[in-house]
């Protein structure tokens, strides 16, 4: 009932109206204030100390308080604060340490009034009394709060915090001698402003400076601080211990925070670095920003709502020199951008995917999948909603199953163990890698290759009989697995059209065509997903990165499909895979048999001018989401292809096969992968998180941060029994008496002795 | 590859023994003995800045870390090209000490031999680097904003903000060292044994007789020579602490030239190794214009536009949000390193030592609102002034004559101190100018 009286005395005389707008200021503003009755407002900087009422339209400079020729230091404002009871009062912290109060009243031009020189450092902040009227409170560097009656010459009082340099002092609102401060090293204090001797209570808020607080204009218990650690924390001070209500975590260190009027949960940050706008935090959704307003062009340094009871008009200075009048019906709001979708994993493999229930039936009436409805279980849920301030959202939740039996990735993981990436003539390894290929089963990966290979050795006019042989062995068996020519069609589809130029035997062409028609008589319920396929060979599965290509395989995976074709899709990928293996080996290979049968051609020349077709169809796997295939190629090709595809390419190519055989913990054949490429960015990357967590073997406590010498016990650890020095590589011991060593060490020891090195008696035996 | 005939074992076991009993050591030398302890048993070495600082184990131990971070831990520049930075910074002030020693480091990181010939071997991206290196080491003030954009903005060899802010925390660190160690004199005595006839290396443990110095628990040769041949991961450390050891026990019987013989024998093993020999080049191959130096800030005031005003831009509130920001936890270490300097026992007063450090910002053009600069003149005698601008501004043995110090009253300990807060205060300096320009290059 009080609060609503004053606010009709406060707003009822003069309601505020306005716009957005701004003006420029001459200098970057540090902070600004405004009077009262909210027609003015204070700004004041290093070279500006200036008064600007504010007007329907636009603000006009009304007084300009930096006077003299040579302005002293005293006008270099940190911090300024205009008094909430006497209009004509001001008070100035100068970055010179010195405290300023300006009396507006005066009829001379320099409305200095008075001049405190008592804190030897900047001082960082000053605060009125909320209702008394001559009592100011600073807070300086030299972390010292010193409190001011300002009818008397000095300070009354002077406050220690022992805790490093003052950032801010604020009076609280409704508790007549208390205030707050905050603290460099992160602590903040609650004093009584009649016991100077000792703060009443200590609490640590964040690690590192905390740069502002601001107590809740209507709750009492309320303090919200901001810190360098980029967190904004609200304290209730009214239990014994002062408890973090809430937590807001923004993107840069925060340099001011401000309780919006009239509305319990809302308040306001602006940062101190690299983040120019100005946010409004509804603390109890702190994960996006209620409002945002985006207008400066470099930190604000000064936010103040324009009056203490409308919360629609934001002031704001800032560093680009200008000062700007947000509404707050301009702001913009970042949920509603926000596209609110889920995606998540279950633990065995079922995929749960919840999207705006717009955008779904949108989607859906777009482009509608072959029997789609029916093979996709919706359901969809409202959330409740208790508030009214956000908007509605309602999603729709799918949840796709998948069949535990058919693990798809299986070939992933064979053909990364299988594979070799180095150590053999490229002949052998590609031979090998090709025979890995087949012992999976992929026989059309083989056809496909052996076309290629034919289609390259072809244009050269070669001896194409030689690979005739291994058609027809391939012939057959993929003629046997039907459920894998399904998929060939659009392999083969997709690959021609990316070799133009190709030349194709006949031996190829038949069995392809055939495998077409075969699968296509086959088996009826296959049709429909081939078809799209087909004709549509844009389709995602082929444009979607390796991660997105998983999802993919789950929704194709639907109970009403046949087991078969799973496995089917699953495998095309890895059809892609092998084909491209052995289209990596037929540069080398062609060269190789022409060395053999036709010594004419030069094998320099048949590199360099496969080169391109070699490249277009990496990347063309590498798209269609089969990285695998597109690394291997170019490790086991190396300096052969190297040059042909750009730097980033190959980086992301390798990043994501690491991905994915890290996903798969494949931790051995990843680390091959990062130590046989080229890239430097991927190299390195055998030099990060290289940290190993150790205990002391004396103690049994974990080790300190680095070294290899315990804190505790003063030992170095993990001593070797033969040479008694730190083993940092491999280390081996005895499981009789646990007595071990280097592994050399040990293994040289035990050839001559067999009793323990350690001299513990045990008769230790090398294996 | 290990050595461990069973002549070598009684020896080394002794010496195990010797090296843990100094670990036992109590009070407060006990806390510099193992930090030596963890240096050198992870890097295979002590080197001469570190024991400088042993008489201010707090401190060591905040700049053992950060160094330690920057120059090995994760971060978005190769190892190699950290410790290149580090050359090139060095060799602005031709620190031939920090050269050498990183020189080795460089080749134990696998880099290049080639790029040690000079800057022109070096790869673009590094030459590109020059230009803020010798504007940063010298008139740290004249770091601009188009500097930040020339390296960010080179097209195929541009830098990303990450590597560079890491290359400006490199070339920040191995600047203000070369004033403590030009402080200390640690490079004359490098310089001299370098030059000496008998061809022993600089790195060739110059500092544990010399310094008498008990306490440190090792000698403090550089692996380097072993190292750059064999890079596995565990061997080749044991190898090198393993003759380590061997020398130090044998040097407890015979005399010093025994040892030094000793120590040429060895050498003469190793005398193939042609990369070793690249560490004593001449510094001035990785830098260009060579008369490029400090000039008075005072006089060139005139527009006050350059100063660097701390109430605008300071450490703890910009440049700590900034560098942290691209750089992950360095803010929190550097932060470490400027407290615990600022927070060193030591006899002098706390006005002086404010008047220490805000001098040597004032002759970099770093202004304090709040401070007034008469109290310099109060505390600091002449010569102390003197002192600290040589080695703030001209640590170049190759320049400058070696200290004009007539202060010899002070404490050894003192001493260091003072040199602690020149280099920290430099360092301060030329990071705040470098991240000043970085906020503006951002903001444009």
């Amino acid at each position: 009932m009080e609060k609503m009286s004053r606010v009709t005395t406060a707003l009822g005389s003069s309601s505020i109206t306005g716009r957005t707008m701004f003006c420029h200021l001459d200098a970057p503003a540090n902070a600004i204030s405004v009077c009262r009755d909210a027609a003015q407002v204070v700004v004041a900087g290093r070279n500006i100390f200036k008064i600007y009422a504010l007007e329907e339209e636009q603000f006009v400079e009304k007084l300009n308080l930096r006077v003299g020729r040579k302005p002293s230091l005293n006008f270099s404002c940190a911090d300024v604060m205009w008094h909430q009871m006497e209009e004509n009062l001001l008070a100035t912290a100068a970055t010179n340490g010195a405290v300023v109060t300006w009396n507006l009243g005066k009829p001379s031009r320099n409305k200095q009034d008075q001049l405190f020189t008592e804190h030897k450092r900047t001082v960082n902040k000053v605060c009125f009394h909320p209702t008394e009227a001559y009592m100011l409170l600073s807070g300086s560097q030299d972390g010292f709060m010193k409190c001011f009656d300002l009818r008397k010459k000095e300070s009354v009082s002077t406050f220690s915090g022992q805790s490093e340099s003052v950032r801010d002092v604020q009076f609280s609102m409704k508790d007549y001698f208390t205030f707050a401060a905050s603290f460099e090293n992160g602590n903040v204090q609650l004093w009584d402003i009649r016991r100077p001797d000792r703060y009443e209570r200590m609490f640590t808020a964040h690690t590192g400076p905390v740069f502002c607080c601001d107590w809740h204009p209507d709750d009492r218990g309320w303090l919200a601080t901001g810190g360098r650690d980029k967190m904004v924390k609200v304290w209730d001070m009214t239990t014994n211990r002062a408890k973090e209500i809430y937590c807001v975590q923004t993107i840069a260190s925060v340099a001011r925070v401000k309780w919006r009027p009239e509305k319990k949960f809302h308040l306001a940050t602006c940062s101190m670095m690299v983040d120019h706008n100005i946010y409004v935090w509804d603390i109890r959704r702190p994960f996006i920003p209620f409002a945002t307003f985006e207008e400066h062009k470099d930190v604000t340094t000064g936010i103040v709502w324009r009056h203490q009871h409308d919360p629609h008009y934001l002031l704001s200075g800032s560093k680009d020199s200008t000062l700007y009048q947000h509404m707050f019906k301009d702001a913009t709001r970042p949920v509603d951008k926000a596209n609110p979708e889920g995606l998540c994993f279950g633990l065995m493999g079922d995929l749960a995917f919840a999207v705006n229930e717009s955008l779904v039936s949108s989607d859906a009436g777009r482009k509608p999948y072959p029997g789609g409805d029916r093979r996709y279980p919706f359901f969809s849920f409202k959330k409740p909603n208790p508030t009214e301030q956000f908007a509605h959202v309602s999603s729709a939740l799918s949840v796709f199953e998948t069949d535990l039996d058919s693990s798809r990735m299986d070939w992933f993981v064979k053909t990364a163990q299988l594979y070799l990436l180095s150590g053999k003539p490229f002949t052998e390894l590609c031979d090998h890698n090709a025979t890995v290929a087949q012992e999976l089963k992929r026989p059309q990966v083989r056809r496909v290759r052996t076309k290629i290979i034919i289609r390259i050795t072809g244009t050269a006019n070669l001896n194409v009989s030689a690979f005739s042989f291994s058609m027809k062995e391939m012939g057959p068996e993929s003629r046997l697995e039907r459920c894998k020519g399904e998929s060939r069609p659009d392999n083969v589809h997709l690959d021609l059209t990316s070799f133009p130029e190709n030349e194709e035997t006949e031996g190829s062409d038949g069995p392809t065509e055939y495998m077409f028609g075969d699968a296509e008589l086959d088996d009826d319920d296959l049709y429909p997903m081939e078809h799209d396929n087909q004709t549509v060979p844009e389709e995602p599965v082929y444009t979607l990165p390796p991660e997105a290509f998983q999802l993919r395989h789950e929704i194709i995976d639907n109970p009403s499909a046949p087991e078969h074709l799973q496995q089917d899709k699953a495998d095309s990928p890895h059809v892609s895979g092998n084909e491209a293996e052995v289209a990596c080996l037929t540069p080398i290979e062609s060269f190789s048999l022409i060395s053999i049968s036709q010594p004419l051609y030069s094998p320099h020349l048949h590199a360099s001018f496969f080169c391109p077709i070699v490249r277009e169809m990496l990347s063309h796997y590498a798209e269609r989401g089969d990285v695998q295939m597109a690394v291997s190629v170019l490790i086991v090709l190396g300096e052969r292809i190297r040059k042909e595809i750009d730097d980033l390419t190959q980086e992301h190519w390798y990043m994501s096969y690491i991905d994915l055989l890290q996903r798969f913990e494949l931790w051995n054949v990843s680390n091959d992968v990062i130590k046989l490429s080229t890239c430097s960015a991927i190299t390195c990357l055998n030099q990060t998180s290289t940290t190993l967590h150790i205990n002391c073997s004396n103690c049994k406590r974990p080790m300190s941060n680095k070294g290899w010498i315990c804190d505790r016990c003063r030992q170095c650890a993990s001593a070797c029994a033969v040479c008694h020095h730190v083993v940092k590589g491999l280390f081996v011991w005895c499981q009789g008496c646990s007595h071990g060593g280097h592994l050399e060490h040990i293994m040289n020891w035990l050839k001559n002795n067999s009793h323990c090195p350690a001299g513990c008696g045990h008769l230790c035996e090398y294996t | 590859m290990i050595i461990c005939t069973s002549k070598m074992e009684y020896p080394l076991i002794s010496q195990c023994k010797r090296v843990q009993k100094q670990v036992m050591v109590n009070s407060e030398k006990e806390r510099v003995s193992l930090l030596f302890m963890k240096a050198l048993v992870s890097r295979g070495s002590v080197d001469a800045v570190s024991q400088q600082m042993a008489s201010h184990p707090q401190y060591l131990e905040s700049f053992l870390r950060t160094q330690h971070y920057i120059l090995h831990m994760d971060g978005p520049l190769p190892l190699p090209y950290r410790h290149y930075i580090a050359i090139m910074a060095a060799a602005r002030y031709h620190c031939s000490y920090l050269v050498c020693l990183h020189s080795a480091q460089f080749l134990r990181a696998g880099g290049d031999p080639l790029w040690l010939q000079g800057l022109e071997a070096a790869p673009p991206r590094l030459r590109l680097l020059d230009h803020i290196n010798k504007v940063l080491a010298h008139q740290p003030w004249l770091t601009a904003c188009s500097h930040i954009q020339s390296l960010l903005k080179a097209g195929e060899q541009c830098w990303s903000l990450a590597e560079l802010v890491q290359a400006v925390v490199i070339l920040a660190h191995c600047h203000s060292l070369c004033s403590f160690v030009f402080g200390c004199d640690t490079d004359s005595d490098l310089a001299h044994l370098a030059k000496s006839p008998n061809g022993t290396p600089p790195t060739f443990c110059p500092f544990d007789a010399a310094n008498g110095n008990a306490n440190v628990p090792q000698s403090l040769r550089q692996p380097s020579e072993h190292i750059t041949r064999r890079r596995s991961l565990d061997s080749s450390c044991d190898m090198v602490c393993l003759k380590e050891r061997i020398q130090k026990s044998q040097e407890e019987q015979e005399k010093r030239e025994e040892r030094l013989l000793q120590a040429q024998t060895l050498q003469q093993t190793d005398v193939e190794d042609e990369e070793e020999m690249l560490c004593f080049a001449d510094p001035s191959r990785f830098i260009t214009d060579p008369d490029f130096c400090y000039q008075e800030f005072a006089r060139r005031d005139e527009d006050h536009l350059q100063v660097l005003r701390v109430q605008d831009y300071s450490w703890e509130v910009h440049g700590f949000s900034l560098i942290n920001r691209l750089y992950s936890d360095i803010g929190h270490l550097l932060d470490d390193r400027f407290r615990s300097v600022t927070s060193l026992p030591s006899l002098h007063s706390a006005d002086l030592k404010r008047a220490i450090w805000n001098y040597i910002h004032y002759v970099l053009g770093i202004r304090y609102d709040d401070y007034d600069y008469v109290e310099v003149n109060q505390l600091l005698e002449r010569d102390l002034k003197l002192y600290i601008k040589a080695v703030a501004c001209f640590p170049d043995v190759t320049k400058t004559p070696v200290c004009p110090l007539s202060w010899t009253l002070l404490k050894a300990s003192e001493r260091i101190h003072v040199n602690l807060l020149i280099m920290e205060a430099r360092l301060q300096a030329e990071l705040l100018y470098a991240l000043r320009a970085i906020t503006r290059y951002m903001i444009a």
